[in-house]
């Protein structure tokens, strides 16, 4: 502590910091502790969510909360969500792949940027505007339908999609698609049958990402697939079909301990799907790089 | 594998070399096929955005020529028969003061979760809060809107609010506490804990990429670690970073639901965070579905359409930077 005296330099006092250094050090290991700490408060507000969801939702969850419809369960809501999702993902999929081709196989540098942009730009739509959007186009002078919901999320999972296959496209080994020149084999063969089967597993993922994020977005559903009678189950994709996020959305509006137990028990349902779904399609991508690296 | 069939049966007898011209049909074909295919996706896309952008302004066109750009500088909102009278300027006020207050907390935080994470976390730690932080991102903004009112307001309400009132009361936003949590100042902690790992997983990957000789030259010269950070790494990817927190500003801009969960849907410009307000995505979000009148829709949309600029605007800038600086910033 004592190291420098108005003596000067004094050899026997121990090597520690001192003056300038001290303050110095003191500084950066504030600077440290405080990025620990932002890092420990973004994983706590996670874990207060998740924790208040949990707690709160599992109260509502039962067998017959999860198969019945209103007053006593959100059957028709599950349904509405996965018929509304999956009809986006059969659409978005494919969609998704072949501009991720058309990137990495095909463009120029002058349409690969444009394409990009694009995608960044889709992928930065606030999804509200997709709402408007879907309105003015299927469902203004009409009435909503669950397919109108199903095409706004196609717009939300595009960019998603695309973006993540083109990332896995590019980490196939140019030697796969070299051996394949070598043999003759015309491009579009190689492509479809060495390409994307050695990036399935990256596809496979970002469809995964893709459906967690679209299974709970909730602006475009507004207009798109909100009227609608939450105890009759609905099949048929040409009417409002009943939704999870709309529902939550709108019992979170009403000033009623029942309705917030559903909403709650709504989020518990929805939060695990998009959890596990991430998780997942983590752990999946993992492997595959592993597999195609190897 | 045709073309290895004609190989073998080289030299050629004339079956042999239609099959093969057959093969090199089909080849042609497939090649233009595909291509054409990947081809039609990547326009479809770009016809989508614009017809996005045509419906936006198609369905604003009658409030667009009935109020004009004084739709910007009024905030009478009164539907209804006898008035239908709109404006927007107050939302456009929310809607900045929530997103600038969301950058304001928001983005030191997620820089400093960066750093945490490319710096100093140890790689165990690294492999867990990397994806926790994302995984925040994966929260649909209907339930951290319906959580931000039972949970997130009455807290703010009760405990940030008074503190930050009899602290800083002085200066005029924080003003006194309001009835309900419901409040700008709500709105953009939710819109904080939306940004958070936008910003926070682009400054990341950014401050990985940083050239390892740099630090440890710094370090060899007597450098602390803050020191490192400060000299070194955020001086070489502040544009990068600055791109991340427009992203993260245009996801603050563009959020309807959580908003309009939380705001309280008031209609005046209040100097006070702690009063209520509205964002043009949550004044939507509020009132589409039960709309008075035409005039009224199509205000709606005419904040959509001011949105939608806003939105283009800050993304474009956002890669402009990033691209001018040679670093994709397209992804979350």
């Amino acid at each position: 502590m004592i190291s420098r005296t108005s003596s000067g330099f004094d050899p026997t006092a121990p090597l520690t910091p001192s003056g300038n250094l001290r303050r110095r050090q003191l500084l950066s290991s504030v600077a440290e502790w405080g990025g620990t700490a932002a890092a420990a408060l973004a994983v706590g507000v996670l874990g207060i969510v998740v924790f208040t969801i949990v707690s709160r939702g599992a109260k509502a969850i039962n067998l017959d909360f999860l198969l019945q419809g209103a007053p006593s369960g959100i059957g028709p809501e599950l349904v509405g969500t996965g018929i509304i999702v999956a009809i986006a993902t059969v659409i978005a999929a494919p969609f998704g792949v072949l501009i991720a081709l058309f990137l990495t196989e095909y463009a120029g540098n002058r349409a690969a940027t444009a394409v990009r942009m694009t995608m960044d730009l889709m992928n930065g739509l606030p999804s509200i505007i997709i709402g408007l959007f879907i309105f003015g186009l299927l469902v203004n002078h009409r009435k909503q339908t669950g397919f109108a919901a199903s095409i706004a999320l196609v717009i939300i999972m595009i960019p998603l999609i695309a973006r993540g296959t083109q990332e896995v496209l590019r980490l196939v080994p140019a030697s796969l698609r070299e051996a394949a020149d070598a043999l003759g084999v015309a491009r579009w063969r190689t492509i479809l049958t060495v390409v994307l089967p050695s990036a399935l597993g990256g596809i496979v993922t970002a469809t995964i990402l893709s459906v967690a994020r679209a299974a709970g977005e909730t602006a475009p559903l507004i207009f798109a697939s909100s009227v609608f009678d939450p105890s009759r189950f609905s099949l048929n994709p040409f009417e409002a079909l009943p939704n999870v996020p709309v529902r939550i959305y709108s019992l979170s509006e009403e000033a009623n301990p029942e309705g917030f137990t559903e909403a709650w028990g709504l989020s518990l349902v929805l939060i695990s799907f998009i959890l596990f779904a991430s998780l997942g399609a983590r752990a999946l991508l993992e492997r595959s790089k592993r597999k195609m690296s190897a | 594998m045709d073309a290895v069939a004609g190989s073998a049966a080289a030299p050629t007898s004339p079956p042999v070399r239609r099959r093969r011209a057959r093969g090199k049909r089909i080849d042609a074909a497939g090649n233009a096929i595909l291509f054409g295919v990947c081809l039609l996706a990547a326009l479809l896309a770009m016809a989508v955005l614009g017809l996005v952008a045509y419906e936006v302004i198609h369905g604003a066109q009658p409030a667009m020529s009935k109020f004009g750009l004084g739709f910007l500088t009024s905030s009478e909102w009164k539907p209804g028969e006898q008035f239908d009278l709109f404006g927007a300027e107050s939302l456009l006020f929310g809607t900045l003061v929530s997103s600038f207050f969301a950058l304001l907390l928001g983005a030191p935080i997620a820089i400093s979760i960066a750093l945490y994470l490319s710096l100093m976390a140890p790689k165990g730690v690294r492999g867990v809060v990397g994806p926790l932080v994302e995984l925040l991102a994966a929260i649909p903004s209907v339930i951290l809107g319906f959580w931000g009112i039972l949970i997130l307001a009455p807290f703010a309400h009760e405990h940030f609010e008074p503190f930050l009132h009899s602290v800083f009361g002085f200066i005029p936003i924080f003003g006194k506490p309001e009835t309900t949590g419901s409040s700008i100042f709500t709105a953009s902690l939710i819109l904080t804990i939306m940004v958070i790992p936008i910003i926070a997983s682009i400054s990341r990957d950014l401050f990985m990429a940083v050239p390892r000789e740099l630090q440890d030259g710094a370090s060899a010269l007597g450098a602390t670690r803050f020191e490192v950070v400060r000299g070194i790494i955020l001086p070489t990817t502040a544009s990068g970073v600055a791109a991340a927190s427009l992203l993260g500003l245009g996801r603050a801009l563009g959020e309807a639901i959580a908003v309009a969960q939380v705001i309280g849907a008031g209609s005046k410009i209040e100097t006070s965070i702690f009063k209520t307000g509205d964002t043009l995505a949550a004044r939507i979000a509020n009132q589409f579905p039960g709309a008075l009148s035409e005039l009224h829709k199509s205000s709606l949309f005419y904040c959509g359409a001011i949105l939608l600029v806003i939105g283009i605007i800050s993304n474009l800038v956002a890669s402009w930077i990033g691209r001018r600086f040679s670093y994709d910033t397209g992804m979350l």
